[in-house]
């Protein structure tokens, strides 16, 4: 039985590995002398029975992968693909309908309001990323610029969040631009690092350019979003959304609103990337991504492609950005570090890079589950952890990785008699 | 005949040290097919990438003729636009297709240009509106026609990047013609087909030197160079030797040389020079 003998070594390695990993968290142990001193332990015991539990966990691994091929989840997985028709407008209805449910709690809205975000956020990203193939780690910077345009404008010029919105979302896109400049000659590694640097100079900009953005204090203050000019504020007198109809003024108003709004926000960089994708520009973007040379070669401008790319990508993060400090009323650089950019890069690529449905399917995994999760506490990161581990063992191209064609010449198959 | 469509004057190619081409002039008549052959390394490749944007030469003119007298410096002009103003064309020796999208989307990529023009700076097409539907209805058919042409019609559907080597061949063939050229060029079409397919494609190259557009093309596959071809050009080492007829190249002994070798005339049958014979 050599497969075994084979499988026995290969846990061995991995067992030493993790002797190596576990030995200074697991095997020594830090503790108060009684002197207020530090004495240094050892857990001998603990640490072999995680070691023991890594070394059985990989041999049943082995096991298992040479018995079958893990069917369960791929199986799973095409049954999303192929009932996709059904599943996303099932999964529209629920999102138009959640807030109406008699009974749902303020805080699972608040939740769908953040999940929408992200997949807002994730869609956006999915132009320059699943479109176009330009990867890019500093996508917060645009959502960054779209949330302190609306905050700054509308505290110095006193515009209303619809007047503002479509402002931010112009001057995110123009700071697509200006990023996409310097990077038109680069891809794959040397884009990423480019776009990194940049989202992060972007957030240390906002952070030391204390006379404009507060610094590290932050923005307060910014105003809430209003219904034709109605607010919802809490005191209820005339003028507000609840004086206004003569209701009962509830935070789950607003709360509902607010999840409208980014319903529908979300909802529009859907249409206009799914319209985009049958467009001339949305192929050659795709045709970008699988070639450039061949691009050039066929008369297509690669600066005008990769800067619309940008362009669009940060409008829409602009928006997201634009919403997220309307809704919190608060912001700071703290909101725009880089776990930013890698949440939505991590949503674009479980999703299944290019797939509008997997986006949403990855944005509910990775900001609904650790949400729920919240009273698991500590093992809250490590299910989450997991979870993405088994992902992306099972499933490496994202959860959705085929490909819809944006045209179908449609001429019925001739059958042979 | 004197309706030259592309002129290429004391072309020179140099990198670092290495001169790769080296005051290369020759014409290319318009509705002929031209071929440009010699030894591996002999500078081919670096002629073409030179006539379709992909390299700057160091020095030299490459003039294209549109039309009779509208004429295009081609050297000049930044890459993408070769083949979007200069309607210059070209596939690749090593296959450069889309291969994740249809094949019927590779031909729709290729009249990007046309296409986005209907589209009102994208805006009219996204709501719906302007002409774009008649513009795509158009090009689909223009993609229709020359997927009936190289016989990929009933793979239309098909990932690009799934068709067989030989069909990935034509498909390249055929997005180049979407783009509606002056001027095609083919960088070793034959490469890697069998000799059914290669008969093929000499019918496909006529087919599309009939329909007016003039053909250059890079080959080693004597068989299709010989059978088709109008006018032959030989380079060694960066430089012409040889400029003529299929016949006279067959007989040029500065030709025969470059591709035998010096001091054989013992053995006239060698193996390349069988081929240049044979083959016709």
């Amino acid at each position: 039985m050599t497969a075994v003998a084979a499988n026995l070594k290969d846990s061995a390695a991995v067992a030493f590995i993790a002797l190596l990993l576990f030995g200074p968290f697991l095997g020594v142990q830090l503790g108060d002398g009684n002197a207020g001193n530090l004495t240094l332990s050892t857990r001998p015991a603990l640490l072999g029975v995680a070691v023991a539990l890594t070394f059985a966990a990989r041999f049943l691994m082995l096991l298992w992968q040479g018995r079958r091929p893990p069917a369960v989840l791929t199986r799973l997985t095409a049954w999303v693909q192929q009932s996709g028709k059904f599943v996303a407008p099932a999964l529209l209805i629920f999102a138009v309908a959640l807030p109406l449910i008699p009974g749902v709690e303020n805080a699972y809205i608040d939740l769908g309001v953040l999940i929408m975000t992200y997949v807002m956020l994730g869609w956006g990203l999915n132009i320059v990323v699943g479109l176009a193939g330009l990867l890019d780690l500093g996508y917060v910077a645009f959502y960054a610029v779209g949330a302190y345009s609306f905050a700054l404008i509308s505290q110095n010029f006193n515009l209303s969040f619809w007047e503002c919105l479509p402002i931010s979302g112009l001057l995110a896109a123009c700071w697509g631009i200006f990023l996409g400049f310097p990077v038109l000659r680069l891809r794959g590694d040397y884009l990423a690092i480019v776009t990194l640097a940049f989202g992060e100079i972007i957030r240390l900009v906002i952070t030391n350019w204390v006379a404009l953005t507060g610094g590290p204090n932050g923005i307060d203050g910014i105003a809430h979003p209003t219904l034709f000019g109605l607010n919802f504020s809490m005191a209820g007198g005339p003028g507000t959304f609840a004086g206004f109809f003569n209701i009962t003024p509830e935070p789950g108003q607003r709360i509902t609103y607010l999840y409208y709004i980014i319903l529908i926000l979300a909802l529009l960089t859907n249409w206009v990337t799914l319209r985009l994708r049958k467009q001339p520009l949305g192929r050659a973007w795709e045709a970008l991504r699988e070639n450039e040379i061949a691009c050039r070669s066929l008369g297509i401008n690669l600066r005008n492609t990769k800067l619309t790319a940008f362009a669009i990508g940060a409008m829409f993060a602009g928006f997201a950005g634009c919403f997220f400090s309307t809704r919190e009323g608060f912001i700071s650089p703290d909101s725009f570090t880089f776990i930013e950019s890698a949440t939505v890069l991590a949503i674009v690529v479980l999703g299944g890079a290019g797939s509008q449905l997997g986006i949403v399917l990855a944005a509910m995994v990775m900001i609904g589950v650790p949400a729920m999760l919240q009273s698991l506490q500590i093992y809250r990161m490590l299910i989450f952890g997991i979870a993405l581990v088994v992902i992306m063992v099972v499933r490496p191209r994202g959860f959705i990785s085929t490909r819809k064609p944006t045209v179908l010449l449609g001429k019925p198959k001739v059958v042979l008699t | 005949m004197s309706d030259v469509v592309l002129s290429v004057t004391d072309l020179t190619m140099r990198f670092g040290g290495l001169t790769a081409v080296n005051g290369l002039s020759f014409e290319a008549r318009r509705g002929d097919i031209t071929a440009v052959i010699g030894p591996n390394g002999a500078g081919k490749t670096t002629v073409f990438n030179c006539i379709t944007g992909f390299y700057r030469p160091s020095a030299g003119r490459i003039v294209i003729a549109r039309q009779p007298g509208d004429t295009l410096l081609l050297n000049r002009l930044p890459g993408h636009a070769i083949a979007k103003k200069a309607r210059v064309a070209r596939t690749f020796q090593n296959i450069r297709l889309f291969s994740g999208m249809t094949v019927l989307e590779n031909l729709l990529v290729a009249q990007h240009n046309k296409l986005q023009a209907a589209t009102g700076f994208g805006v009219l097409a996204i709501l719906g509106l302007g002409k774009y539907r008649a513009a795509e209805k158009a090009a689909i058919e223009l993609a229709r026609h020359w997927l009936e042409q190289t016989g990929l019609i009933d793979r239309a559907d098909d990932a690009a990047g799934a068709l067989p080597y030989g069909a990935q061949r034509r498909l390249e063939i055929a997005r180049a013609m979407c783009t509606d050229p002056v001027l095609l060029c083919l960088d070793e079409p034959a490469a890697g087909l069998n000799p059914r397919e290669s008969v093929a494609l000499n019918e496909l190259l006529l087919k599309i030197r009939d329909t007016g557009c003039s053909l250059l093309l890079i080959e080693h596959d004597m068989g299709v160079v010989m059978k088709i071809s109008d006018h032959v050009i030989v380079l060694e080492y960066g430089k012409k030797i040889a400029d003529g007829t299929p016949h006279e190249i067959r007989n040029d002994p500065e030709v025969i040389k470059a591709y035998l070798g010096e001091g054989d005339e013992d053995d006239p049958d060698a193996p390349i020079a069988g081929t240049l014979v044979h083959s016709v």
